[in-house]
């Protein structure tokens, strides 16, 4: 399968000179399967370039939204399959105890906020709360799974064949823990990257800014480190930048991680529009 | 054996930092983790005991009500938590590794997931007194 990076920036979209390379979209990852096939992961503003390159002759696409933080959802409204009448779209995100998917999309994608309607859309959407264990999505088997974020947060595991990717955007495995990694069996997001072959894990602080965001999610790069070696995945890629961090800052990030941490991990730093072909 | 949910990794993370007893029941009805003032009052480190069935538990202690009165394992707050997937509150006596006998107040909740996964249980300590 095919994987393409639409957006890598966390938190908030920053597009400018300063974020030339590593890139100012948010959150937004495509993978193609073989048989042409499209999922597309999250769908932060970094969707709406994938949506208006999809070739003509995909007739169906699924969204796997991670969770409904603004930086995963606010494309959504801007991606051209939406408006394309006989076109297939599926969106799955993260289960609530108190309400449906297309409860809580709708408030987003409503008066005042924004003003297309869902039920305006002329698309044949179908919205889903993804399960929580595996199912399948054409030839993709998709293993979902809560990880720790604040509020409802899925990490996904797709597989095509033999070869994995796993994607955890917005994750703290660290939360809590005195060291890190801890057990693997009380590490969050452990059985959906063990022995993946692309991770695509949230890497979005540095060390010396984890101190003062604790609780707010997200990992600093040494740690997504930590986690990549700890469930051998072949390939990390960094993900969900800070939008504090300009393109000089990042390079700086990486190198510094990649000296400093004595792990045995492929870290590639994650570029918007970077593609990957992951194979077993 | 499968990586634990992440509501019970949090409950860990939350344990560990308190300096209440708890004790942590997993989905499979093992004794997946205790933190360090339980290990004050069962006289033996999570470490050394390491996870156990709720039957194993309850064969190492002796334990009764506050009466003296022997009781059963399903009685057990904790088990009521995990079993019957309700709160429950109890008064024990037991006695623990290191030899007293002690007196606990015992609140356990079950841990409920989305789509009524039964995730496990906790139980909360509060000792009363040693004799």
């Amino acid at each position: 399968m095919k994987v393409t990076l639409w957006g890598t920036r966390g938190s908030l979209a920053d597009a400018g000179p300063q974020t030339v390379r590593y890139g100012g979209n948010t959150a937004c990852v495509e993978v193609q399967g073989e048989d042409g096939s499209v999922l597309v992961l999250d769908a932060g503003t970094g969707i709406r370039r994938l949506g208006t390159g999809l070739a003509r002759e995909v007739r169906r696409v699924d969204i796997l939204l991670t969770h409904l933080h603004m930086d995963h959802i606010q494309g959504l409204g801007f991606f051209a399959p939406l408006y394309q009448s006989g076109m297939e779209v599926h969106i799955w995100g993260p289960p609530s105890a108190m309400q449906g998917l297309r409860t809580r999309l709708a408030r987003y994608m409503s008066p005042p906020l924004f003003p297309v309607l869902i039920r305006d859309l002329p698309c044949d959407l179908q919205i889903h709360d993804a399960p929580r264990g595996r199912f399948t999505i054409g030839e993709f088997v998709i293993d979902a799974d809560l990880v720790c974020h604040p509020g409802p947060t899925m990490g996904f595991r797709i597989t095509e064949r033999d070869a994995a990717v796993c994607y955890l955007p917005d994750h703290e495995p660290a939360l809590g823990a005195r060291e890190f990694p801890m057990a693997r069996r009380w590490t969050s997001g452990h059985d959906l990257a063990l022995d993946s072959d692309l991770l695509i894990h949230d890497a979005q602080y540095a060390d010396d800014e984890y101190e003062t965001q604790i609780g707010w999610g997200h990992s600093t790069m040494s740690q997504a480190m930590r986690f990549a070696a700890m469930v051998r995945a072949r390939r990390l890629v960094t993900f969900h930048h800070d939008p504090s961090h300009d393109d000089a800052s990042l390079d700086a990030l990486v190198d510094r991680t990649q000296a400093e941490c004595d792990c045995d991990v492929d870290l590639v730093a994650g570029t918007e529009g970077a593609s990957f072909a992951v194979k077993s | 054996m499968g990586q634990h949910s992440v509501e019970l990794i949090l409950i860990r993370q939350w344990a560990s930092y308190l300096t209440t007893p708890i004790f942590v029941i997993g989905a499979d009805g093992q004794l997946a983790y205790y933190n360090e003032p339980a290990e004050t009052l069962l006289g033996r480190t999570f470490d050394e005991a390491g996870e156990m069935s709720l039957h194993q538990l309850a064969s190492i202690f002796e334990i009764t009500d506050e009466r003296g009165t022997a009781i059963e394992m399903n009685q057990f707050p904790l088990a009521i938590a995990w079993i019957d997937h309700r709160p429950a509150h109890g008064r024990l006596r037991y006695r623990a590794l290191d030899g007293p006998w002690r007196l606990v107040d015992v609140t356990a909740i079950p841990v409920e997931g989305h789509d009524e996964q039964h995730l496990g249980a906790v139980a909360i300590f509060w000792e009363v007194s040693s004799s």
